[in-house]
């Protein structure tokens, strides 16, 4: 069997395998950290194009990252041609019935909702999993609704969202999501463009003098 | 080769680790929701007992007694850890399906158990026949319970709808998996004991 041990073999052993071992893993951690970030950066966007409708730009490049409620809401502005064709936001709810889910919400300029997709998710499969656009139509519900005239609430709440049957938790925490993503466009996306939009038409008058 | 073929058949079934051993119960009841999660989860683990028993294999005798349980851990720890990098660089598709469960497999006692009791004290080849017969064994075991708790549970086999309704929810949370693997266990030992009397 194996050797007998004695304080300098077994701490010679075991530096020998935890240096052979972290060598190993630095190594295969340098071969495929490359690929690692291109297949994260193409699951976002694949997930952006999901829940936008066609741009031309390269949103994860232009990605806005705002702090809110204790967690980071990230927003991915789409263009086309040059104008806004609206913004992928990467939202979560701490309230749902598994804890926390995280959601990506596609906005129009105008603010109105395009598609959401459901990011990451804890709920209870079978309930709350309805949450997840391939299991039930629960979701889809939201599609063209603009947040400023529909009330993302559920019903039972005075809002306009029919929830999921037997799982208001979940149907409330993805308005919630949804409401948290809502907000930081509006305050910070469609408020910004509306302000870069005056600018816009200011130099447009400029080159026209010229 | 007779020997090696015998080594792989008693992993899957006279020391399945599931239904015999009742090792790893913790991913058993946790990664069986589906019958395909059950099979990656069995197929990933199976993939690391062979690397790690192999390993394990061949550097045992230059382990000191009293260190082995430590030495053995970090270098199944490695394992899965690049396992884990391959995939996620590579097979980004199987890695977005098996993902959550590639971390679970240091803790996995079956890989642990493997390694101390058997490719500690046998050769190279002996060793890796041995993770592919234990590693069988675990996936036909995560299967059967994710084939059983998806049929109960959402009426679906292998994600295909068999009938419209929610079916059973109960056989997909907690407590189904342990009625599911109490009953198939039962199943396994009948049919085995069958065996062992011829």
């Amino acid at each position: 069997m194996a050797k007998e041990s004695s304080f300098k073999n077994m701490t010679l052993t075991l530096l020998t395998i935890t240096f052979v071992s972290s060598a190993v893993l630095a190594g295969v951690y340098e071969l495929t950290k490359d690929s690692i970030e291109a297949v994260r950066i193409q699951k976002i966007n694949r997930g952006i194009s999901d829940v936008l409708p066609p741009f031309d730009n390269n949103p994860s490049d232009d990605v806005y990252k705002k702090y809110v409620d204790g967690d980071t809401v990230y927003v991915y502005p789409a263009t086309k041609d040059g104008n806004s064709a609206g913004a992928a936001v990467q939202t979560f709810t701490n309230n749902g019935y598994g804890g926390k889910f995280v959601l990506l919400v596609g906005f129009l300029a105008d603010g109105t909702i395009n598609s959401i997709n459901v990011i990451s998710h804890s709920e209870t499969p079978g309930l709350g999993d309805k949450i997840n656009p391939k299991k039930s139509g629960f979701s889809l519900q939201f599609q063209g609704k603009n947040p400023e005239t529909y009330k993302l609430a559920v019903r039972k709440e005075g809002g306009d969202v029919e929830a999921i049957t037997a799982s208001t938790i979940s149907s409330k925490a993805f308005c919630d999501a949804v409401a948290r993503a809502y907000r930081v466009y509006r305050e910070d996306v469609m408020k910004q463009e509306a302000r870069d939009g005056d600018t816009g038409a200011t130099s447009n008058k400029e080159t026209d003098n010229q | 080769m007779k020997e090696k073929i015998q080594i792989i058949i008693k992993g899957i079934f006279a020391e399945n680790p599931t239904f015999v051993l009742i090792l790893g119960m913790c991913p058993t009841l946790a990664t069986t929701s589906s019958a395909i999660n059950g099979l990656s989860m069995g197929l990933a683990t199976a993939f690391v007992l062979m690397l790690s028993n192999l390993t394990i294999s061949l550097v045992a005798k230059l382990i000191p007694d009293k260190v082995r349980i430590p030495s053995y851990i970090v270098i199944i720890a490695a394992f899965v850890t690049v396992v884990d990098l391959l995939m996620a660089g590579y097979l980004p598709d199987i890695h977005a399906t098996l993902g959550i469960f590639i971390p679970l497999i240091v803790v996995n006692c079956i890989v642990l158990a493997r390694a101390e009791s058997f490719a500690s004290k046998n050769g190279a080849v002996d060793s890796i026949f041995d993770g592919l017969g234990i590693g069988l064994g675990f996936t036909l075991a995560l299967t059967c319970l994710g084939f059983v708790r998806e049929l109960l549970g959402d009426y679906s086999v292998f994600g295909h709808k068999l009938t419209s309704g929610d079916g059973m929810i109960l056989f997909i949370l907690a407590p189904g998996a342990f009625f599911a693997l109490a009953y198939l266990m039962i199943l396994f030992n009948i049919v085995k004991r069958k065996f062992v009397k011829k």
